[in-house]
């Protein structure tokens, strides 16, 4: 078996729900849709059993019906598993994974900022990546943003 | 617990002793840093929103101008992502090109890196060596291609420009150069004292945290983790090479600068592989218009460490979602943890081990005012006219001041 398909028989075996929930897209690289609320297992179990000790990146998607997160990682540096969560559009909420990776402060701030998504457990702090005074409630990246508009003002900023 | 004698010292968005806007919250007990935290996010221009609303090679374009130090890393980094989901297999010709113009860009990177720490810790003598010799680098970057930092280089199936039998000769004479520079900053490194008693023990970050808070490039190569793209996730040609990963274990910054210096001897090796080895045939493939709905991670051995881009496509000539995380995110975050601890005069060194890029980093505002439905252009003076009235509405009148101009 190819590394890849042992990751993929490896998580298939433990949990029930991820079968035909994994591609193999192509060498070094998997892409997993996994339930929100087995989320967390998933990824402690990534973590303690299959030595998954890099985080590559996360990345937030605007999927117009829901929005979702992608998180890269990569056990051994090697094939990267992309676990992707789904989430929903009206009360878009996950939990921090910052007690695994301390590293995604930043990009977990960025999902807050650009799309929306409540991380909760995020340390107080400042934003990340938009200006502080920013219009609450606006999130360039969801696909129904409006752009910059007149009527839009920075806080602490005089007309 | 803060103690009634730590003071807090704000360093940025706008310092002297920074190169770009970020911004620093030190606290001191005395000439210690007690607590150090960062903030980033000045240099956010809206990128990958824009990526949203432009062609695939529009995009391209832009892209490139994520970093004016390692545009060909995102280029191809994204380039790579779309031709994966086409399903295009590039010409190996073109994959020969693309990882030459990378390394060249590796050398420049490293050398502009090691003049600015020369000049971090008063070394200027170093500064004015490298960026010297640099231009040597520069130079065969400009015959390559045409440009100094923002090659144009990747088109979505190959590479725009072939390299001439007759370049290579003089590419192969400006690295024996460069090669024979490298080799008495390496015995500088290892030999002047008060560049290794400078650099020693500074910015210290362990094999563990290194690991656990994600660092990436010659920052974790310093702190003996054996992480590097080109290896364990090879692209364009580096599978056919042969090249070392070069780690180091002391951890500090001067286990980065020696790190950077012997990548640079690496990169020369390999230069000089690919040249001689550089396979015939076209340069590049037809990329259709409009790229089939799919997905992609594409992974790129920066000179600052992996640059990870995931791009989306829905079928259309316009992509859905670009993500780019630049190695500069995931190593900052290290920087308050080397920081801390230390004292304040080790921190301009510090943060630019890291070789910190926030153009990178901060990818996404444009100044665009959509009010009245048209675009409206600042120029110098409106620009200049507008200060002079924010300030008088804070009762200071430049106007009077300002007429000579």
């Amino acid at each position: 078996m190819s590394p890849e398909e042992i990751i993929k028989y490896d998580l298939e075996t433990k949990f029930d729900f991820l079968k035909s929930n994994i591609v193999i897209k192509r060498v070094r690289r998997i892409f997993v849709d996994v339930p929100l609320e087995h989320f967390h297992d998933v990824l402690d179990y990534m973590i303690k059993k299959m030595h998954c000790a890099m985080l590559s990146g996360i990345t937030g998607l605007d999927e117009v019906e829901n929005l979702a997160v992608i998180y890269h990682l990569s056990p051994e540096g090697k094939v990267m598993v992309n676990l992707k969560v789904k989430i929903s559009r009206d009360n878009p909420r996950i939990k921090s994974i910052m007690p695994y990776f301390p590293i995604a402060e930043m990009y977990e701030r960025e999902l807050e900022d650009l799309l929306g998504i409540h991380v909760e457990g995020l340390p107080e702090g400042g934003r990340y990546p938009l200006p502080d005074g920013w219009p609450k409630g606006d999130h360039p990246l969801r696909k129904d943003w409006k752009g910059i508009l007149p009527e839009m003002k920075l806080e602490g900023q005089d007309a | 617990m803060p103690n009634s004698g730590d003071v807090r010292v704000p360093i940025g968005p706008q310092h002297p002793s920074l190169k770009e806007p970020e911004s620093f919250l030190l606290t001191l007990r005395g000439e210690k840093i007690t607590a150090a935290s960062v903030k980033i996010g000045y240099n956010h221009r809206g990128i990958e929103k824009a990526c949203e609303s432009r062609t695939y090679v529009q995009d391209l374009y832009l892209i490139e101008r994520v970093c004016g130090i390692c545009s060909h890393s995102h280029s191809t980094a994204f380039v790579q992502a779309i031709e994966e989901i086409a399903g295009l297999e590039i010409p190996a010709r073109a994959k020969y090109l693309r990882t030459i113009v990378g390394e060249l860009e590796r050398v420049h990177s490293h050398l502009l890196w090691l003049g600015v720490a020369g000049h971090e810790i008063g070394f200027d003598t170093l500064l004015m060596y490298t960026w010297r010799d640099r231009e040597v680098v520069m130079d065969i970057l400009t015959q390559l291609t045409g440009n100094r930092v923002n090659y144009g280089m990747n088109t979505i199936g190959g590479v725009r420009r072939d390299i001439k039998p007759e370049q290579i000769p003089e590419i192969m004479k400006g690295i024996d150069i460069l090669e024979e520079r490298t080799k008495y900053y390496i015995k500088i490194a290892s030999e002047e004292p008060t560049l290794i008693n400078r650099l020693s023990k500074v910015g210290m970050l362990s094999y563990d945290d290194a690991i656990r808070m994600g660092a990436v490039g010659p920052t974790a190569r310093a702190s003996g983790v054996q992480r590097d793209v080109r290896k364990d996730d090879p692209y364009a040609a580096y599978a056919d090479i042969d090249f070392k990963v070069i780690t180091h274990n002391t951890c500090d910054v001067y286990g980065r600068t020696i790190v950077r210096v012997l990548e640079l001897m690496e990169s020369f090796k390999m230069i000089r592989q690919l040249l001689n080895k550089l396979p015939d045939g076209p340069i590049a493939v037809r990329a259709p218009r409009k790229i089939p709905a799919g997905e992609a991670v594409s992974r790129y051995e920066a000179p600052r460490g992996e640059d990870l881009h995931y791009v989306r496509a829905n079928g259309t000539d316009k992509p859905d979602r670009v993500k780019v995380r630049a190695p500069t995110l995931a190593n900052v975050q290290a920087v308050a943890l080397m920081l801390e601890d230390r004292y304040l005069a080790d921190m301009p060194i510090v943060v630019a081990a890291i070789d910190p890029c926030f153009s990178c980093t901060d990818r996404l505002v444009s100044v665009e005012d959509i009010g009245q439905n048209s675009r409206n252009t600042y120029n110098w003076e409106k620009i200049h006219s507008d200060s002079i009235e924010w300030y008088k509405k804070r009762g200071i009148d430049f106007t009077k001041l300002n007429k000579t101009f």
